[in-house]
């Protein structure tokens, strides 16, 4: 073998020891999810999979309302996603394409709300959440949510170049006006953009904690993330059945990341150099 | 964070605005450009502003959420800085943070340089590294509590089959931090692996070649030229490193949170892992004292802003001398 051959074996090696530390996770939860907790306790310890997925996933069911959490996670997730693809589309393809009174100032406001952190204002939120009446509705999670600096910011630094401005222009002499141009032109040449904002946009709705833990009081009526903490804390003797409720929370994610991932990377790999 | 890109010189929409009554003839030219990027700032107005300014207002009262507001002047800070549990939660913060970024960005830096070295299935592992960062973090905070349980987890089963006693993972105060930095360390290590990929691939390959005409060797041209042409892109990643750091709140609230009200070990035996914005999630949301709550997020925000200026600085400095 010559040394670039080793080399480059060598190197292969070093980023498999680090894609197994990345995935090895995802493999041991599958194991604890389909053996028994008492297959965790023997020394040496259960490495394979075992038959006892839907029995631990029964479980599951039993004791949180699975299906319930999932279906708010669903929707808030959905409605989210949904809701910031129009709404920081929309501003993002006027301050990347429209000049009006104030434009450069209120951008400069966007930015800035960047800084503030989130638990300063948790608290006053969750007063103003009891005050309209919205504590324990999924309202209290989708609304506030539904527009974001770091959206419009991302997505006018894409329409900038992804938007040609004399397609704009002439739809402007056809008589198209700002909506239309907005609906007719511009949305049909930024759905890569709208792709990886969206992906973006569902995973961090799909995953918040914080918030939800927060504002959902009721504790029969949650989001999937905290009815999985619920169950690891009132359950926390039968490892494999709250393994199995981690593995239901997480596959979905992945298998939608899987699907979107190679765009989405490139993406965000742009974005970065952006920012 | 600057735009650098220079933006083509735009047509203004048909109607130009009249000379006077600028301020009316504006809003009934562009009413379509400021109701379309409204939603936002309506939002943030509700959302965000108000409730911000309210959380200052709140920091001088003390109230229950309930009953009626006192003032009760600067006494929240007062009380705040002899909070011998409030500093515990800052140094816990302190540590953790240390114990997770320094190993995230290095490691992060090293799957970077390797990436780039014109490997194949380069976008394998990209996806491999990368997925960490999307996984639900209470899912895989309870999994990792389960690999570190004193009884029944992976780690004290293998050090049981080499036969070394097992370590009591979840109920030492350093390994309490240490798995917690563990946690957050795979988390983030392949996302800013990719970012620090996306800043490589950006530096323009005749530099190199230059470098390697003047007889520069591969420890000189990392250091000499792709350290600094990093500099913005590894500013950005210890700055968010800080930011998130800072804020370290589901990881030990899922590990050690459960009932926090009750429990005066929340954050784990001895409060080891009780970060900062789990303590004031304790006060503000188990307690019920809106004041005193208040009080402490603004303190982790001075604190947030004092670390990100110093970091700021450090790593600007460090690369001017290193230039």
């Amino acid at each position: 073998m010559t040394s670039t051959r080793v080399k480059k074996l060598a190197l292969h090696l070093a980023l498999l020891a680090g894609v197994l530390i990345s995935l090895f996770p995802f493999y041991w939860t599958a194991v604890m999810a389909t053996n028994t907790t008492r297959d965790m306790y023997r020394t040496p310890p259960k490495l394979v999979f075992g038959p006892e997925l839907f029995s631990n996933i029964a479980r599951v069911f039993e004791n949180i309302d699975f299906m319930g959490s999932l279906l708010n996670t669903v929707i808030v997730a959905c409605c989210t996603t949904v809701l910031v693809l129009f709404f920081d589309s929309l501003a993002a393809f006027t301050f990347a394409k429209y000049r009006f009174p104030g434009h450069r100032a209120l951008f400069g406001i966007l930015l800035l709300t960047f800084m503030l952190p989130a638990q300063l204002s948790l608290i006053p939120q969750f007063v103003i959440m009891v005050n309209i009446g919205w504590v324990g509705t999924i309202k209290a999670l989708i609304i506030p949510a539904s527009a974001n600096a770091f959206g419009i910011f991302w997505m006018r630094q894409y329409i900038q170049g992804a938007v040609p401005d004399e397609l704009i222009a002439a739809a402007r002499l056809d008589g198209a006006g700002f909506f239309r141009q907005y609906w007719n032109v511009a949305l049909p040449v930024i759905r890569p953009g709208l792709a990886f904002l969206g992906i973006f946009t569902f995973i961090g709705a799909w995953n918040d904690y914080a918030w939800p833990l927060i504002v959902m009081t009721d504790p029969s009526n949650v989001t999937l993330q905290v009815a999985l903490s619920q169950l690891n804390t009132s359950h926390n003797t039968d490892f494999s059945m709250v393994m199995a409720g981690a593995l239901l929370a997480i596959a979905p994610l992945v298998v939608v990341f899987a699907v979107f991932a190679r765009n989405f990377i490139a993406d965000a790999m742009k974005g970065a150099l952006r920012g | 964070m600057t735009d650098t890109r220079t933006t083509p010189p735009r047509e203004a929409p048909p109607g130009a605005r009249p000379a006077a009554g600028r301020r009316r003839g504006a809003l009934r030219t562009y009413w379509p450009h400021y109701l379309a990027i409204s939603p936002f700032y309506v939002l943030f107005l509700v959302f965000g502003l108000v409730p911000v300014l309210f959380s200052l207002y709140l920091a001088f009262q003390h109230w229950d959420g309930i009953g009626d507001m006192q003032f009760v002047g600067l006494r929240n800070f007062e009380f705040l800085v002899k909070d011998s549990t409030f500093w515990l939660s800052l140094y816990n913060t302190f540590v953790i943070w240390i114990m997770s970024t320094v190993p995230m960005l290095f490691l992060a830096l090293v799957l970077a340089v390797l990436l780039n070295s014109k490997v194949r299935f380069t976008s394998f592992y990209r996806i491999a590294y990368f997925i960490p960062n999307v996984t639900s973090l209470v899912a895989i905070a309870i999994v990792f509590g389960a690999v570190f349980s004193t009884n029944q987890g992976l780690i004290n089963a293998i050090l049981g089959w080499l036969h070394i006693g097992a370590v009591p993972w979840l109920s030492n105060e350093w390994t309490i931090k240490l798995v917690i930095a563990c946690l957050i360390t795979w988390q983030w290590t392949g996302y800013n692996a990719i970012l620090y990929l996306a800043g490589l691939q950006a530096i323009p390959t005749e530099m190199y070649e230059a470098a390697k005409i003047d007889g520069a060797g591969p420890v000189q041209t990392f250091f000499k030229i792709t350290i600094p042409q990093l500099r913005p892109i590894i500013l950005f990643t210890v700055v968010v490193s800080t930011i998130n750091g800072m804020q370290t709140f589901t990881e030990p609230q899922v590990l050690f949170g459960g009932n926090a009200s009750i429990n005066p070990n929340s954050g784990g035996p001895g409060q080891a892992g009780l970060t900062a914005i789990l303590y004031f999630y304790r006060e503000a949301f188990s307690n019920n004292d809106y004041g005193y709550g208040a009080a402490i997020a603004w303190a982790v925000f001075v604190v947030i802003l004092l670390f990100t200026a110093i970091n700021w600085r450090l790593v600007q400095r460090r690369d001017k001398g290193a230039a």
